[in-house]
């Protein structure tokens, strides 16, 4: 029974890969396809690696390939407040939500965007967090606004002063013209979450094909033990750390008994 | 070392918070106070978000508090009565104050109620601390003797209903302004993120005449008890105490104040008035002139729903 759904399976994939066959295909993978938080995490950084696959029916290109990497966090959903000066001091006034936009966001490519695609055509795929569509809570509705919206482009600023928003021109490399790599930086404060990784490979400004990967960042052990009970038994969580403030304070108070 | 902090969601060097621990702590036992009007700043500054800085301080406070109250309660020198009518007025006050936190949070004012709270209450207690140390130093010099104030003299509020006798303190007052006194003790240490040590002491023995020998057992058992109901609220509400925080800043401030009280015993009365009044003032002072020089970022983000 399994076997049998294996095989439906692989053939409606291969009926799927074939009208595809006559161009190249992405193999990837990961270094690791979990990054674990621990008590020591600074960040890290993962490496993505694969091969431009060909078969005999590719056609001849002039050029060489390259590869555009988007990596998104989980979406979620936020606040940007601007400060006003208000009889005399500084007070958060106007301020735009942004709705389900990634929480990270890298773009990661072998030379600049600018170079390997035209302006038209990355803006169309979304190359780049400029690029990306970043909607805005408007009313009852969202919807983009203009490219350069100071609300718009503070929030691009805050996140990549975080380094939560990413854009390296020289993260991909190509080891031989077929062999590519990738290295993902996975800053401190990354949120947890799966992370969806999309290949775009072009050659002669024109997009050939794209492909997916995916990797999960979660709390590990005692960071997620900690984390997770905060969150789902607050009551218990919070009263475990006041009998843990009285054991110090009791602790200390017989360590350093004078009488 | 750097150590991952699970709620506030960044890594800090563990042997920056232990000695903002220490050095605090040892400021609270020179002074006989929580400290926390100290370390929710510093906390601040160290790039921690101030909603997590709030929340976790009053762990911290409640921690070197039970380690005042286990020794002030071996010198029976705490009045268990005065403290649970304070409480009645404390826990109201307390829950009203982590609403009200909740809510600001909500409209996007939060920073600013901790930032104008701070400036107001600090500035002016600060000042009164600092006029009321030199006059006395000055009187002291000048060799005048020093005026005591009559055991009996009354102020309006002696006249309110509801009187009680407080036997360990050996005061006869209206239940009414005790309980006022707790809850707004209750009510700023929610939303400010401190003990109110500082204020609390001066708040009994001039307002209702309790002796100075029970006078700070009384007050840390009330920080004590506020700052723990603070804790469980906001960690209900809110999800924001940092237990890896806190428990580093509670093992340097246990420490840093045996330390510190050590320090405090071989000063002037006066002298350590002064000393508090100027670190009191000058805090509320750093907050004002954030308030009013023009930000270097205007703009700030907070996520509103996502992952972690």
């Amino acid at each position: 029974m399994r076997s049998a759904a294996l095989t439906i399976a692989m053939a409606a994939l291969a009926l799927a890969a074939a009208p595809a066959a006559a161009a190249e295909r992405l193999v990837s993978s990961l270094s690791s396809h979990v990054i674990r938080i621990t008590p020591n995490f600074v960040g890290t950084q993962l490496v993505l690696f694969g091969i431009v696959e060909r078969d005999g029916t590719s056609p001849q290109r002039h050029g060489s390939y390259d590869i555009v990497a988007t990596v998104k966090g989980p979406p979620e959903t936020l606040v940007v407040r601007r400060k006003e000066r208000i009889v005399g001091i500084w007070v958060n006034a106007d301020s735009r939500t942004f709705v389900q936009v990634p929480s990270y966001l890298a773009t990661l490519s072998n030379r600049p965007i600018e170079s390997i695609v035209s302006l038209d055509l990355a803006r169309r795929l979304q190359l780049g967090a400029r690029r990306t569509l970043l909607p805005q809570q408007i009313g009852p509705d969202t919807a983009d606004v203009v490219r350069d919206d100071p609300f718009r482009n503070s929030f691009l600023r805050l996140k990549e002063a975080r380094r939560l928003y990413v854009e390296q021109k020289d993260a991909v490399t190509f080891l031989t013209p077929i062999l590519y790599s990738a290295t993902i930086p996975v800053p401190a404060g990354v949120p947890t979450g799966t992370y969806n990784i999309e290949l775009k490979l072009f050659a002669d400004g024109a997009l050939i094909t794209s492909g997916t990967e995916a990797f999960d960042i979660a709390k590990f052990g005692f960071e997620e033990f900690v984390a997770e009970s905060a969150v789902e038994h607050g009551a218990l969580y919070g009263f475990a750390t006041v009998m843990m403030a009285m054991l110090t304070g009791w602790l200390a108070s017989v360590m350093f008994r004078r009488d | 070392m750097e150590i991952y902090l699970p709620i506030a969601g960044m890594p800090v060097n563990i042997f920056v918070v232990f000695a903002m621990g220490l050095a605090v702590g040892f400021i609270s036992g020179m002074f006989g106070i929580g400290g926390g009007f100290l370390m929710t700043p510093l906390l601040i500054f160290l790039g921690i978000g101030p909603a997590v800085a709030v929340a976790t301080v009053s762990s911290h406070i409640a921690a070197s508090s039970f380690s005042g109250v286990v020794t002030y309660w071996r010198r029976r020198a705490l009045d268990l009565q005065l403290a649970a009518m304070l409480l009645l007025g404390g826990f109201v006050g307390t829950t009203a104050g982590v609403w009200l936190f909740t809510y600001l949070r909500t409209l996007g004012q939060l920073d600013l109620t901790i930032s104008l709270s701070y400036v107001i209450l600090l500035g002016s207690v600060g000042g009164l601390m600092v006029a009321e140390a030199v006059r006395a130093i000055l009187r002291s010099r000048s060799g005048k003797p020093v005026e005591l104030r009559r055991g009996g003299s009354h102020t309006w509020f002696h006249g309110l209903p509801l009187k009680l006798r407080f036997k360990q303190s050996r005061i006869y007052v209206s239940t009414i302004p005790v309980w006022t006194i707790g809850f707004l003790m209750g009510f700023i240490g929610a939303i400010m993120g401190i003990g109110g040590g500082f204020l609390l002491v001066p708040m009994l023995i001039y307002f209702l005449r309790v002796p100075t020998n029970v006078v700070i057992g009384t007050s840390m058992l009330l920080t004590l008890v506020t700052m723990a109901t603070a804790t469980i609220l906001h960690s209900i509400t809110n999800h924001l105490v940092d237990a890896i925080l806190a428990l580093i800043l509670m093992i340097g401030g246990v420490m840093g104040a045996q330390f510190g009280a050590r320090a405090g015993q071989r000063m002037r009365g006066e002298r350590l008035r002064l000393l508090l009044g100027v670190l009191v003032l000058a805090v509320g002072v750093r907050f004002f002139v954030d308030l009013v020089l023009p930000p270097e970022d205007p703009y700030s983000i907070r996520m509103l729903e996502g992952p972690q």
